[in-house]
Formats: structure tokens, C-alpha cells, sequence
């Protein structure tokens, strides 16, 4: 790696779906590159045969007896949708 | 007196409402008079239902009346960090995406504090979506320090916190994925406990990093937190990291538990950028647990330089992930002048997230994104390894790790909101304890000479809530901190 990290904020935005304005893309780059900078001493650890931890304790798969449940009904999953109608939730056309 | 009923333990609380002194209406009516009378200038509440708590403490004293009382938290008020969900409350998580969100459901610890009958009041503030060190990066307000109203109680649970610490409820519940219960905790002069990872669930909690993220209680003595874990912990179907471990009796430990115990000092939390009076605080915990005829041994977390760097990769990539659910289409903030499903995406969350939630999604994604993943993720989470076996090593040797909880006091609002590294910088003492999944708990330990509270942290070994209460029940019940009231 070179040592100060490239961010190429355009392609990491695109990437997260979030549209930046110039203002936070400069101001943005500029913060994470001193944040990167300093995430980079993670260079100096020998980590030669050393297994990554996703958990701090092993997970293991949980398994459910297929036993089917109750879930939320319609209306109160529904609740919080910002447009809805019969039930559905309302979206702009996805399909040309 | 009334005044005075919120700044009361849930101990003694329960045993005058078990005797009959005062009512659960009487003791949330004070509640919501207090909040009344400070919370302008606290702010530790996103919103409250006055209406909705006093009819809870009502059904409290009508159980109790007819000999149906539940145990010791019937009829206490609690307040719940806006992350946690209870169904028909609000569920901000201090963000705009969120503003207008009310819970269809229950989090599994609402569940729990309904069926121990307290009384759930009032939406504690937090940094958006629990992404920051001094509550400052909420969507809403900026919560002060009840101690100095010019400075930050901490964060994320910067409300939670302050919510205990200026009485305006007598627990609450926050949630610690980097420190963010302990950090404010200390700077608010209250308890703050971390569960280990697994023991409380997570069902019902607005995700940030699900493998760090864990519930736990803020409240004025470490007897009341091992009432509050003893509600809340135990396995839940719904949380697939929860841990299947039987819930002792964590506040009959705290008496049948006795030191002395082998307490271990990591010298690398004891270096520069500690404040002398913060260092000054601890090194007399220290000789009080001597006097108390522990052992006291110099440990060593070698990797502690490297806890914060790793803790920002695998926090940050988590929150990547977990934030991508907010896109405007099922139940968030949505863009009014989208052109297509894509822009809609683009647009509502460029509009409901705050800076430093942008600021983490972006570092995350990058962390994440091909060509970078072994150079970042990857190895973080080899460093993790090594950062959860220093612990593990060093538990050989002692039963409980002892640090200062912060290395400084409560500092100015605005005083780091713009140097991200700097803010992260305050939780250097926390974030370890996350990424080795390890419970922490952090008491008061004093005041600065400007008045300004002083956290001491234990840091126990994993699902050793009970020994890690009565250590810290040991010192807390030796001093009188937590008697200190702000003056608001």
C-alpha cells in the first residue's frame, strides 16, 4: 500500500448509496485519510498463522425446529411505510 | 421529597414500595416532575408519554395491592436508549431516517422490564444510531453533563446516562458496542455495565456492529445493576448470538461472592494521555482494593495500541452492512424528488443519515470493498484475535482487569466534534473489552478538583457477571460517590 491511502470517495459513495455533496466528499476524504493513516499501523502486527475472530465467542449455526409461527400482521408490519397501498408497499417503477 | 424519590436506589425504592411508603404513581409522577424541571436544560429525552407511565405505575400498585407484586422492579421508572424497540414508542436512534418510526414490536428486554413490572418512560437520546463518544451526534440535541452543562455526558448513551445521573429516571438501559455505556457512565457518575457478548439479547436493538453491540444498565449503584442484568440477561430464540447460560442470581452474589480477589493492572492503560487526576483516582482504587487484602499484579494486552484501529475496521464494516436496511423504500425517511428506485436510494439516505453515520457507512464500505478487504477486514480481524488472547492470557494470572474507564474527564461540547480521531481517541480504554466480548462495568470513582466525575472500569471474565458485581460492589458500597447529586 502507498503511504497515504487512496480513497477514491466517488467509487466508496457509489458503493454505499449515498449521495455526497462536494463539500462532504472534500471533507470526507480529508478525515478518512488521517483515519486510514492511522488504521495502517495494523501493518505492523505479525499476524503470520493467526486465525480472524468474526465473534468473540465461537458461533455455531442455530437451528429452529420448522415449526411454522406467528409474524407481524400486515398493517403493523406495513406501519412505518413511508407509501403504501392494499397493502403493498409503493415504490417508484423499477421496470422501463 | 419528591425530588428526593428519584435519586433513591431501586433497592431502597423496592422496599418502600413493598412497605407501602410510596406508590409507583407517586415515584413516576416525581419522575416526570423532575424531567419537567431540568430536562430543558439536560436534554437527555427524545420524547416522553407522561400519560402512558403514570397508567404503567398505575397497573403497578393495583398488582400490588392485591398481593401480585413481581419482585424489586415493579413500578420503577426506567428509561430505554432510543434504540431499544417498545411497541407503539417512538424508535429514533437520534436520526433523521428514523424520526417518524414507532415500534410494531417489543425488543426482548422491553419484554423483559414489562414482565418485572417497571414502568417504562421517556426515549433516552444517543448519538445517531449509537455512533459516537459525546451524544453530540444526535439528530435532534446535544444532552449536557448534568455536572457541567457546558460539556458532553459522553456517548452513545449520552442520555441514558444523564437521564439516571440527573433524576430523571432511577435506571435505564443503553447499549455498548465501543464503550458507550461506560464511557458516559463515568462521565456522568453513574454505574454502567456491559454484559458479556451473548448474555443479553440483541432482538429488538437497532443494529451498528452485531458482533460487538450488547445491552446493559446505567443506575446509581452496583447492587441496582445486578438487579437490572438479573431482568434482562438470559438466552432468546430470536438473537442467534445469544448465549443458551442459566441467569444466576446476580444481587445474592454480591454477598456470597467475598475477596479477596487477584485484580490485574494492564500497565498499557496507564501511560500518556492519562489525565493525573483521573490517574491519581484509580491508583487509590487500587490501594483500597489492597487494604482489602487483594492481590494487586502489573498485567500486560500487548496489543493494546492496536485495539482502536482494529475496533474502527470491524465497527465501521459491520455498520456498512447493517445501515444498508435504511433505503428509504419499507419504513425510514424517504426522498420526496427521486426519480427512480436507485436515486431513491441514493437521495433518502443522503437526507436521513448525519454526518458521522455517512462518515462510518463510507469508511466501511471502503474497508470492505474489493481490492482492500484482506489489507483491512481481514487483518482487523486477525489483530482481534490477538487483542481477545491478551485478555485470555492475562486471566491466567488475575480474576478481574481494573483501568481507568476513560482517560479524561467530560470534555466541552464542540471540543473534538470536529477531529473524528480525536473523539474515537476517548474510548481508547473501552473498546478492548468489545472486541474480546469480555463484560466491563464502570463505577464511580471520584471528582476532578473542577468537580468533574471520575470513572474507575473492572473488566471480568466472560459470563462472570457475577464475581465482576462483587468486586465493584466491594468498592462501591466503601465510598459514597454515588450519593453525589449535580446541581441542576
Amino acid at each position: 500500500m502507498a503511504d497515504t491511502p487512496e480513497l477514491d470517495i466517488d467509487r466508496v459513495a457509489h458503493l454505499a448509496r449515498i449521495a455526497l455533496t462536494p463539500e462532504e466528499k472534500t471533507a470526507y476524504a480529508a478525515q478518512l485519510g488521517d483515519v486510514l493513516k492511522h488504521i495502517k499501523q495494523l501493518e505492523q502486527v505479525d499476524v503470520t498463522g493467526v486465525e480472524p475472530t468474526a465473534h468473540a465467542f465461537a458461533v455455531e449455526n442455530v437451528w429452529a425446529d420448522d415449526v411454522a409461527q406467528g409474524g407481524l400482521p400486515v398493517e403493523e408490519a406495513l406501519r412505518n411505510a413511508p407509501q403504501q397501498r392494499q397493502n403493498m408497499i409503493v415504490v417508484p417503477k423499477v421496470v422501463e | 421529597m419528591s425530588t428526593e424519590l428519584t435519586f433513591q436506589t431501586i433497592a431502597q425504592l423496592a422496599d418502600a414500595l413493598a412497605a407501602g411508603t410510596v406508590s409507583s404513581v407517586e415515584l413516576t409522577q416525581a419522575a416526570i416532575d423532575r424531567a419537567t424541571a431540568v430536562d430543558d436544560r439536560v436534554k437527555a429525552f427524545n420524547s416522553v408519554n407522561p400519560e402512558d407511565a403514570l397508567a404503567q405505575a398505575a397497573a403497578s400498585d393495583a398488582r400490588r395491592s392485591v398481593g401480585q407484586a413481581r419482585g424489586p422492579l415493579d413500578g420503577i421508572p426506567v428509561s430505554l436508549k432510543d434504540v431499544i424497540a417498545v411497541r407503539d414508542q417512538p424508535l429514533t436512534a437520534s436520526s433523521k431516517m428514523l424520526e417518524n418510526f414507532v415500534s410494531p414490536y417489543d425488543a426482548t428486554v422491553t419484554e423483559k422490564l414489562k414482565a418485572a413490572g417497571a414502568v417504562l418512560w421517556g426515549r433516552a437520546n444517543l448519538d445517531e444510531f449509537a455512533m459516537g463518544s459525546s451524544t453530540e451526534n444526535s439528530a435532534f440535541q446535544t444532552t449536557c453533563n448534568p455536572y457541567d452543562l457546558d460539556r458532553v455526558p459522553g456517548g452513545s448513551s449520552g442520555g441514558s446516562a444523564a437521564a439516571v445521573a440527573a433524576g430523571e429516571a432511577v435506571a435505564t438501559l443503553g447499549s455498548d458496542t465501543g464503550g458507550s455505556i461506560r464511557q458516559p457512565a463515568a462521565f456522568c457518575n453513574v454505574v454502567g455495565l456491559k454484559p458479556t457478548y451473548g448474555l443479553v439479547s440483541r432482538y429488538g436493538l437497532a443494529a451498528f456492529a452485531s458482533s460487538l453491540d450488547q445491552i446493559g444498565p446505567f443506575t446509581r449503584t452496583v447492587e441496582d445493576a445486578a438487579i437490572m442484568l438479573g431482568a434482562i440477561a438470559g438466552h432468546d430464540p430470536r438473537d442467534s448470538t445469544s448465549f443458551k447460560t442459566d441467569v444466576p442470581d446476580y444481587r445474592a452474589a454480591l454477598s456470597e461472592k467475598k475477596g479477596p480477589w487477584k485484580l490485574g493492572i494492564p500497565k498499557e492503560y496507564f501511560g500518556e494521555g492519562l489525565d493525573p487526576e483521573v490517574g491519581a483516582a484509580i491508583e487509590k482504587a487500587i490501594a483500597f482494593y489492597r487494604e482489602q487484602g487483594c492481590e494487586i499484579k502489573e498485567v500486560s494486552l500487548p496489543h493494546t495500541p492496536y485495539c482502536l484501529s482494529t475496533y474502527y475496521i470491524i465497527a465501521t464494516a459491520e455498520a456498512s452492512s447493517n445501515l444498508a436496511r435504511y433505503d428509504g423504500i419499507r419504513y425510514t425517511h424517504r426522498s420526496a424528488d427521486a426519480q427512480d428506485v436507485v436515486d431513491l436510494y441514493f437521495k433518502s439516505r443522503a437526507e436521513g443519515f448525519g454526518p458521522e453515520v455517512k462518515r462510518r457507512i463510507i469508511l466501511g464500505t471502503y474497508v470492505l470493498s474489493s481490492g482492500y478487504y484482506d489489507a483491512y477486514y481481514l487483518r482487523a480481524q486477525k489483530v482481534r484475535t490477538l487483542i481477545r488472547q491478551d485478555f485470555l492470557n492475562a486471566y491466567e494470572q488475575v480474576d478481574a482487569i481494573l483501568t481507568p474507564t476513560t482517560p479524561t474527564p467530560a470534555f466541552k461540547a464542540g471540543e473534538k466534534a470536529a477531529d473524528p480521531l480525536a473523539m474515537y481517541l476517548s474510548d481508547i480504554y473501552t473498546i478492548g473489552v468489545n472486541l474480546a466480548g469480555l463484560p466491563g462495568i464502570s463505577i464511580p470513582a471520584g471528582f476532578t478538583s473542577a468537580g468533574l466525575p471520575i470513572g474507575l472500569q473492572l473488566i471480568g471474565q466472560p459470563y462472570a457477571e457475577a464475581d465482576l458485581l462483587a468486586i465493584a460492589h466491594a468498592y462501591d458500597t466503601a465510598h459514597d460517590w454515588h450519593s453525589q447529586r449535580p446541581e441542576l
